[in-house]
């Protein structure tokens, strides 16, 4: 089901979370509304479920109106950041929750629910904890249990509040994955909300980041990553080093081989596995004095300082496989110089 | 098994607690259950089962679970609203629910009893609107019994009503539920035990309360008689053996009943995953 939000405002008192927020979803997409905490994105995913009404604009989904319909009619499953599943039921009675509360003409026999929800827990292979509570769930499982319920009324749309965000390190990554395969498998349009940039690079065909309750970017994840369109995007997708012309970087960045534009341009960011570093110092080489370094698995990063003219510091931050940083050779305290071979420049 | 424990102290702490239960509780009613054994077995019989006795238990625990079950209700409602809903003078309608703790149960009874006598302001109204009389009946006794009763109430099911997790709400809607199915399937059984202890505590209060009941039940043998006066009157009369004859009985319905509420409430909350 596509979805189709037109120039969406909300402001909670003197507060605006939302400011005429437009956006349109293809069907069949997995899209990450990504941004800084306080970016309005929950709100909007609060709205388009119908928890938060908007103060103007209308929410579509599937080419019908639903903005004044209530969130219990609008067929879309819902996942709470910390999952809000029933403590007083087990395991099965949440997921059958969504199919007892049918209206009785639309609800399925007691026999059919109980082959659905096997089925479905099945599909989140947890069906051996179907007599258990809530509370003798560790988090992946009531994550995973809470997508189950939210599937179990077939949802045209899949709301995912923070949904990896209260889990540890190797729980999220294994259900990023996860996730991204059942997405794969039900084709289900769905929308997750994270604060994350690797998440949602990770899990998502499509991005949207937001920022102070405006829409900043939207596209793919590499097309989000390799073209920014702005400064605040440049910054919150990735690490990125950054240099002010106005502050006397130009002749600096001039040696180590980046083109500078004549236009408008005056700040340069720059990642930092396009930085290049080299032990052979020429004259007329941007150089910096390696700081420290640190191991990350397959990269290292390393931090280096480079000297101002006002004589104080800036560090940079550099990141190149493990091999190349073994040929390099260099050490704690070496000065070394630097080639950038790409960057992106705003105003 | 050695266990750690942030808090020292477990023995001192326990032997304060025993000596205390002995010296407050313990002491006093076994002293109950040793007077009342200077009486026979027969004799002890005679007591609790003369037709005014048994009508004094009837009234004062068929008007003490009414009071409950009406406490429980509206309690549970006021505790709602005091939660959900924000306006003005909140505070101080929360202030006035301990009322009733504060107040000498007597001066409560003399007022109730005063405006729901038939001449009285709201009892003239009652009865010329229904032709029900409240006071002097067991009826005055329940409206008595209420007013003591509803801030165990309200204080019981108050704080897991603000724990109450409202996603599960939302959850819930998402899911395609009505409002009365939220509140009949997901709310109200989590408050539920709450509920249910608040409603054991206005019973139990309900049982004993002496001082609001007298002034508006008219103290009618066989009618609105309560079993305290019952004590009360045979105290007076320096039956003391005749008297903790009543109290024990008293005592040990209360204790099945109380007893039976918590079976109850384990039960609930075996079922809901709560234990």
């Amino acid at each position: 089901m596509s979805i189709l939000l037109t120039n969406i405002s909300k402001n909670f008192g003197r507060f605006a979370a939302l400011h005429n927020v437009s956006l349109e979803i293809p069907e069949g997409e997995l899209v990450a509304l990504l941004g800084p905490s306080g970016c309005g994105k929950t709100t909007l995913l609060r709205i388009i479920a119908g928890l938060d009404q908007p103060d103007s604009g209308r929410v579509n989904l599937n080419g019908e109106d639903k903005t004044d319909q209530h969130v219990s009619d609008r067929g879309i499953g819902f996942v709470f950041q910390h999952y809000a599943l029933f403590r007083h039921m087990t395991v099965f009675d949440n997921v059958a929750f969504g199919l007892r509360v049918k209206p009785k003409n639309l609800r399925p026999s007691e026999a059919d629910i109980s082959k659905k929800v096997h089925t479905l827990l099945d599909l989140v292979q947890l069906d051996w904890l179907h007599d258990r509570f809530p509370d003798q769930l560790s988090g992946g499982q009531r994550q995973r249990i809470a997508l189950a319920r939210a599937l179990a009324v077939e949802p045209n749309v899949l709301l995912l509040d923070e949904p990896f965000g209260a889990l540890d390190a190797s729980v999220r990554k294994d259900l990023r994955q996860w996730l991204r395969h059942l997405h794969h498998d039900l084709n289900v349009t769905s929308i997750f909300v994270t604060h994350d940039q690797e998440e949602a690079m990770e899990v998502a065909s499509r991005i949207v980041v937001l920022n102070q309750g405006n829409i900043e970017q939207q596209g793919s994840p590499s097309d989000i990553y390799d073209h920014p369109a702005n400064a605040f995007v440049s910054r919150f997708i990735g690490q990125t080093n950054i240099f002010d012309l106005q502050q006397e970087d130009s002749f600096w960045l001039k040696n180590s081989g980046l083109p500078v534009p004549q236009q408008t341009s005056k700040v340069a960011h720059v990642r930092p596995h396009d930085i290049e570093l080299s032990k052979i110092l020429t004259e007329g080489s941007a150089q910096a004095v390696l700081k420290d370094w640190q191991h990350l698995g397959a990269l290292i990063r390393i931090e280096l300082l480079k000297q101002e003219p006002n004589g104080s510091f800036t560090t940079i931050y550099a990141e190149m496989p493990n091999e190349q940083f073994k040929q390099l050779q260099v050490n704690n305290g070496d000065t070394v110089s630097v080639r950038i071979r790409n960057a992106h420049w705003f105003h | 098994m050695r266990q750690s424990n942030i808090m020292p102290g477990f023995r001192p702490a326990l032997g304060y607690t025993l000596l205390y239960l002995g010296l407050v509780v313990l002491i006093p009613l076994s002293t109950l259950v040793f007077k009342s054994f200077q009486l026979s077995w027969d004799d002890y019989v005679k007591v609790i089962t003369h037709a005014r006795v048994v009508a004094a238990f009837r009234v004062s625990f068929s008007t003490a679970l009414g009071a409950a079950v009406i406490a429980s209700f509206f309690g549970f409602i006021i505790a709602w609203v005091l939660v959900r809903y924000p306006f003005p003078g909140k505070k101080f309608i929360d202030a006035l629910i301990d009322l009733p703790f504060a107040l000498p149960t007597a001066v409560a009874g003399i007022v109730l009893a005063t405006i729901y006598q038939p001449s009285g302001f709201v009892g003239k109204l009652v009865l010329e609107l229904t032709g029900v009389q409240i006071a002097y009946k067991p009826l005055g006794i329940v409206v008595a019994l209420i007013f003591i009763s509803i801030p165990f109430v309200v204080r019981t099911v108050e704080p897991v009503l603000q724990e109450f997790d409202a996603t599960m709400e939302e959850a819930a809607s998402s899911l395609g539920a009505t409002r009365l199915q939220v509140f009949v399937q997901v709310i109200f059984p989590n408050i539920f035990p709450a509920l249910l202890t608040g409603f054991a505590l206005a019973f139990a209060r309900g049982v004993g309360e002496y001082g609001s009941v007298i002034f508006i039940a008219g103290n009618l043998p066989y009618v609105s008689e309560i079993l305290p006066l019952m004590i009360i009157t045979r105290l007076e009369q320096y039956d003391i053996p005749g008297a903790t004859a009543i109290a024990l009985t008293m005592l040990i319905i209360s204790f099945l009943l109380l007893l039976t509420i918590n079976l109850l409430q384990m039960w609930v909350r075996k079922r809901s995953g709560q234990l």
